[in-house]
């Protein structure tokens, strides 16, 4: 699956495409599918995103898990630091992100 | 220390106007990402892999107490409560909205602050000696001609699209405690001796550097008169900027211009340019660099402060004998605080930290810290009578590690958990060396181990005793070993072992070459003698088998 992300353009979060909007939750990514790169040029055009990109993803009962551990480590925030994850000291949160 | 007068404060001030308005517009859509990013580079702003980060420039390591103070507010106020501590010494705030940012700005110039020449291909923050003004083996202070380059660079019209990025360090002792030759330019202050007992100058070194391609700067000129300097700088970066490719970013670095081109060709080059702007007034009057110099005057040490230390503790005489290194005026002492608590983030302090080391320096260092390039930060001026009292406070705030110099005291850059352009985690790795060496520590001696989350080499993983570079080998993180570095006046470039491991397999080969370092040192011999005594071979044995 394929999924679009990038950074809020003011607070500089990262943000993923829900198939209606913005969240900070990759949970509640959708998968973009090949129409990615329009909905990306309308959304940065928009200034809704900020550097937004594509990347690929395996779809879990959890929810999109990113290809790439940068991608990971993006959704999920600093693994040395628990408690700055999106959901804080989550001890799942590490090994999601390895 | 250095204070500003109505021009850089001027300066100062209308870069703050500046950005603000560069800031509104991008919010308002009037600017797109391509045209801003230039423009928030050049404050310092950076785009990373969670939100913004600041870079703030701390001008060749100095503060003072009020100025460490606003980096604690601005944790607390504008970013997560703590901060990242930099191997250019500078600071970090991960967590920053742009919406803040000339908000940020704005504080900081209130205490003589910006991050100016903190990104982009100009002169960057020009870096020094932590233990400036006051090591007993300087032949000067190196921060006033630090701060004459500052003033020279910043906004330097001719030098603010150079090829690349350009780092300068200036030091003035034989021990380089600066990594001054893995720099684009070192300067290293000297005396040629005289009838009045010495003339100041600099030996240069251009040409240094780390990252892709990793260089020791060779010897250009081996003596050139303080007055003269800035405009035998002029004409070395003037050469660069005239030969220096633009057509390949690895490229496009000074020492690569110096390797193609090699170092005589180069010398003659500047030694025609600095002829030629030798009667363009580039040089200041020795006027300005004697006002600039006499606010660096040391403090009044008291000469009566006793020089006996009470070492009863015996774990404050352990973090003496590690921590505490001899100052210039007796009675007193450089403390060196280190920020690499055991299973810690290398350069993290909290914003109470902060705070704290800010009341010591205020209280008992003539209200003056320093930043290090190994991610600490030195008291340099205390009283030997107050060390105890000092080591308490620390010991209290979790600032007490008494490692300064050994395996537990790693550089680490942010690496794949903050940056963007990280192949691998640093951080997590240098938790786990800490952690496995803990307690072995003094037994393993001196021993500089530094890592780098990416080629880049913002962790000196060059220059590490013992080097670690995390690469990306198909999606996963892997770890390259490297023996044989040194940032110091014995500066060597690491060599690395051979093939890569996962984060535990190259903790586990550290353990074997520290083993076999053990079985094999002669007495007094650190770990990078015993390397350059015996070679690679019985390191690699001990790690592949």
């Amino acid at each position: 699956m394929k999924l679009l992300t990038g950074n809020d353009l003011a607070t500089g979060d990262v943000i993923w495409w829900t198939g209606s909007g913005w969240s900070r939750h990759v949970a509640e990514a959708a998968d973009v599918g090949e129409g990615g790169e329009a909905i990306l040029q309308a959304e940065e055009g928009a200034r809704r995103v900020n550097v937004p990109y594509l990347l690929d993803a395996v779809p879990t009962p959890e929810g999109p898990r990113p290809a790439h551990i940068k991608d990971r480590i993006r959704a999920a925030g600093p693994t040395v630091r628990a408690d700055l994850t999106l959901t804080p000291a989550d001890p799942q949160a590490g090994s999601w992100v390895i | 220390m250095y204070r500003y007068d109505e021009y850089d404060q001027a300066i100062v001030d209308a870069r703050v106007d500046e950005f603000r308005d560069q800031v509104t517009r991008r919010l308002s859509g009037a600017m797109t990402e391509d045209q801003f990013k230039p423009l928030r580079l050049m404050n310092g702003l950076y785009l990373q892999l969670h939100a913004y980060m600041l870079r703030i420039a701390v001008p060749y390591g100095t503060l003072d107490s009020r100025q460490m103070r606003l980096l604690a507010h601005i944790a607390r106020k504008y970013d997560r409560g703590y901060g990242h501590f930099t191997t250019r010494q500078n600071i970090q705030f991960n967590w920053i909205r742009l919406s803040d940012a000339p908000d940020i700005l704005a504080e900081l110039a209130t205490a003589q602050m910006h991050a100016i020449q903190t990104s982009g291909n100009c002169i960057r923050n020009i870096s020094s000696d932590q233990f400036a003004g006051a090591a007993a083996d300087e032949v000067a202070d190196p921060r006033p001609v630090a701060e004459l380059i500052r003033q020279w660079s910043t906004f330097h019209p001719e030098f603010s699209y150079l090829p690349r990025k350009f780092k300068i360090a200036v030091i003035a002792a034989d021990e380089d405690r600066a990594a001054m030759r893995l720099h684009d330019i070192g300067l290293k202050l000297v005396r040629r001796p005289n009838e009045q007992g010495g003339d100041l100058g600099a030996e240069v070194y251009v040409g240094g550097g780390m990252g892709r391609t990793p260089m020791i700067a060779p010897l250009i000129k081996d003596f050139v008169p303080l007055g003269e300097l800035m405009g035998y700088l002029e004409a070395a970066l003037r050469v660069y900027n005239r030969y220096g490719r633009r057509d390949n970013i690895y490229k496009a670095r000074i020492k690569i211009l110096l390797h193609e081109i090699g170092a005589d060709a180069y010398r003659e080059q500047v030694e025609a340019e600095w002829v030629a702007v030798r009667d363009q007034g580039i040089d200041p009057p020795a006027a300005e660099l004697e006002r600039i110099a006499a606010m660096f005057a040391g403090p009044a040490f008291d000469p009566a402060a006793p020089d006996a230390v009470d070492r009863s503790d015996p774990d404050f005489a352990v973090w003496l004998d590690q921590n505490v290194r001899a100052h210039k005026a007796p009675g007193h002492a450089i403390v060196t605080i280190s920020l690499k608590p055991v299973g810690g983030i290398p350069g993290d302090a909290t914003a109470d930290q902060i705070d704290l080391m800010a009341d010591l320096a205020q209280a008992h260092s003539f209200d003056e810290l320093r930043v290090t390039h190994a991610q600490n930060i030195v008291l340099p001026h205390v009283r030997k009578d107050a060390l105890y009292g000092v080591w308490q406070a620390l010991r209290d705030a979790g600032l007490a590690e008494p490692n300064l110099d050994l395996i537990g005291d790693i550089i680490a850059c942010p690496g794949l958990d903050y940056c963007s352009l990280a192949n691998a985690r640093s951080i997590p790795l240098a938790q786990k060396i800490s952690r496995r060496f803990a307690g072995r520590e003094r037994e393993l001696g001196e021993l500089k181990l530094k890592i780098s989350g990416c080629i880049n080499a913002c962790g000196h993983h060059h220059a590490g005793h013992i080097g670690i570079l995390g690469v990306d080998r198909k999606g996963t993180e892997n770890y390259q070993l490297l023996l044989g570095g040194s940032g110091a006046e014995d500066v060597s470039l690491g060599k690395i072992t051979g093939p890569g491991f996962d984060e535990d397999g190259v903790v586990d080969a550290i353990a074997r070459v520290t083993d076999r370092y053990l079985a094999e040192r002669t007495s007094g011999e650190r770990f990078l003698d015993t390397y350059r005594r015996l070679g690679m071979a019985p390191f690699k044995e001990a790690i592949y088998g």
